[in-house]
């Protein structure tokens, strides 16, 4: 293993987590902007114009808040919990490429922290991971809201994995990788796998807004009946890595859903940029293609949010086993037969 | 090697834990840390579908099931049932007979003689799928059958029956 190869890497690892903390730390102000512009108010607008400084005023506060362990709380997994949510939620980015191969100083650098031929099982091990945080955290705070909420978390994390993995395999029939890099590049320009997986990216959808916790899925905190459930007894800092958790996994299943269904950072006409740019900025602008679709997804996140209410618990179990486990399972074999039959002509 | 000698020590180290711990959540919590040592050896075999499938099953749902019935249960140290030395000497000598059991027949196998695979790439996805599909698609399909009528016999079990329901 060469030294500039290990730079290269580490540059690619510092960057990618400034930007996916810039990002989550922006969506928590724009959480609460296009909260305000959908119930006609006027929201955060103290802190440096349009409010842009908020974040920061808030993770000052964060800091700076007395932190509170609970007397009967388990300390060290009361400290493990949110630890642990803020890490698995860093973990998935590490697959996603974020552009082509970009020529800098006369070295072609891929945009891709690493690309395992796993990758996608990958992101599929690191969600079903992401529960750990939630449950120790719920658990080891001693209080029967937190330990119900980490008790929903589990058991709505489990539920919607399974339609998730279902929605996933109809995706890997019509690519035949599981390497985000082929699969990136399978969608050149306009050929993005919404168009072949409808209905599986609308149920990959749905559990996409389900394993981040989001409304209409956030029965595992849902104050109106748990208080604020696995993180109610949780301050300070603590209480703001669950929060960013939240956000880093917005941002990260927003990526993945971008890169899986909506071509990642292809557009129509690529080509004809790419030859007019050159091997430096055309894939600059591939990148911010790649970001701007995130970005509308993570406002799609906030949208649903303003819009939708919260699912009852037994509403929720409905939906992931009666309706998307069979709707999954009819899109694997429809794919199939229109496979063979695709084949076969 | 050395990469191996230490995973190899943590995963008897934290399967050792588990053992060890009183606290039932604390068990389940070493048994992860085990499965992700397993991860990481599976890695080091260049079987990497078999460590993302290890990964994904034992620590993602298997674990979690786990957790979250312990959790359910709330188990504390007063609740415990407290077992009687009896009990205990029987336990020491069934699990004494069982180790005697398996050294003995794992020297009967006569191990020496490792087998080697002819071909190093066999633990990725696509050849073991092939391996999987052409040379042992019989037991596969019948291991996938094995798995079906589990599945069907507990959801028989867990659902409720209309006769003895009263209302």
């Amino acid at each position: 293993m060469e030294a500039a190869f290990l730079i290269e890497k580490i540059l690619l690892v510092v960057v990618l987590f400034v930007i996916t903390l810039t990002i989550a730390a922006y969506s928590t102000w724009a959480e609460r902007k296009v909260a305000a512009w959908m119930q006609d108010r006027v929201g955060p607008n103290r802190a440096g114009i349009f409010g842009l400084l908020q974040p920061l005023a808030d993770g000052g506060k964060m800091f700076f808040k007395e932190e509170i362990i609970p007397s009967g709380a388990n300390k060290w997994l009361f400290i493990a919990g949110p630890s642990l949510a803020l890490l698995t939620s860093f973990l998935g980015s590490a697959v996603i490429p974020f552009g082509q191969s970009i020529e800098l100083f006369g070295k072609t650098v891929p945009l891709q922290v690493t690309d395992i031929n796993v990758g996608i099982l990958y992101i599929f091990g690191v969600v079903s991971l992401g529960v750990y945080g939630i449950m120790i955290g719920g658990w080891a705070s001693n209080n029967k809201y937190s330990l119900m909420g980490a008790i929903r978390g589990a058991s709505q994390n489990i539920s919607y994995e399974i339609a998730m993995g279902l929605s996933i395999i109809a995706l890997l029939l019509v690519t035949n990788t599981l390497s985000f890099k082929e699969l990136a590049e399978q969608q050149h320009s306009w050929h993005w796998n919404i168009i072949y997986q409808p209905l599986g990216f609308l149920i990959f959808l749905v559990c996409a807004f389900a394993e981040t916790n989001r409304v209409p899925f956030d029965l595992p905190e849902c104050e109106t009946e748990l208080i604020g459930g696995y993180n109610t007894e949780y301050s300070a800092f603590k209480m703001g890595a669950y929060m960013f958790a939240e956000y880093i996994n917005m941002f990260v299943s927003s990526a993945v859903m971008v890169t899986l269904y909506f071509g990642g950072y292809n557009y129509p006409f690529m080509d004809q940029v790419n030859a007019l740019l050159g091997p430096t900025w055309g894939p600059l602008v591939g990148v911010s293609v790649m970001f701007l679709k995130i970005i509308l997804f993570i406002f799609f996140f906030m949208w649903v949010r303003w819009t939708v209410p919260r699912f009852r618990y037994d509403q929720l179990m409905d939906l992931g086993w009666k309706v998307l486990i069979p709707l999954a399972i009819a899109n694997i074999v429809i794919t199939a037969i229109v496979i063979t039959v695709v084949d076969k002509l | 090697m050395s990469l191996f000698y230490l995973v190899a020590f943590l995963s008897i180290l934290f399967s050792l834990l588990v053992i060890f711990t009183k606290n039932p959540v604390y068990s389940v919590l070493y048994l992860i840390a085990t499965f992700f040592t397993f991860t990481i050896h599976y890695i080091l075999l260049n079987a990497q579908f078999l460590a993302i499938v290890n990964f994904i099953v034992y620590m993602g749902a298997i674990m979690v099931l786990f957790l979250f019935v312990l959790m359910l249960m709330n188990l504390n140290k007063d609740t415990e049932p407290m077992k009687s030395n009896l009990l205990k000497i029987a336990g020491v000598i069934a699990g004494g007979t069982l180790l005697v059991t398996l050294v003995s027949s794992i020297k009967a196998l006569q191990t020496s003689a490792v087998a080697t695979t002819t071909n190093s790439q066999i633990g990725l996805v696509g050849n073991l799928g092939k391996v999987l599909f052409r040379e042992f698609l019989l037991p596969f399909e019948i291991s996938s059958i094995l798995l079906l009528s589990a599945m069907v016999g507990a959801v028989l079990l867990a659902k409720k029956d209309k006769r003895t329901q009263n209302g």
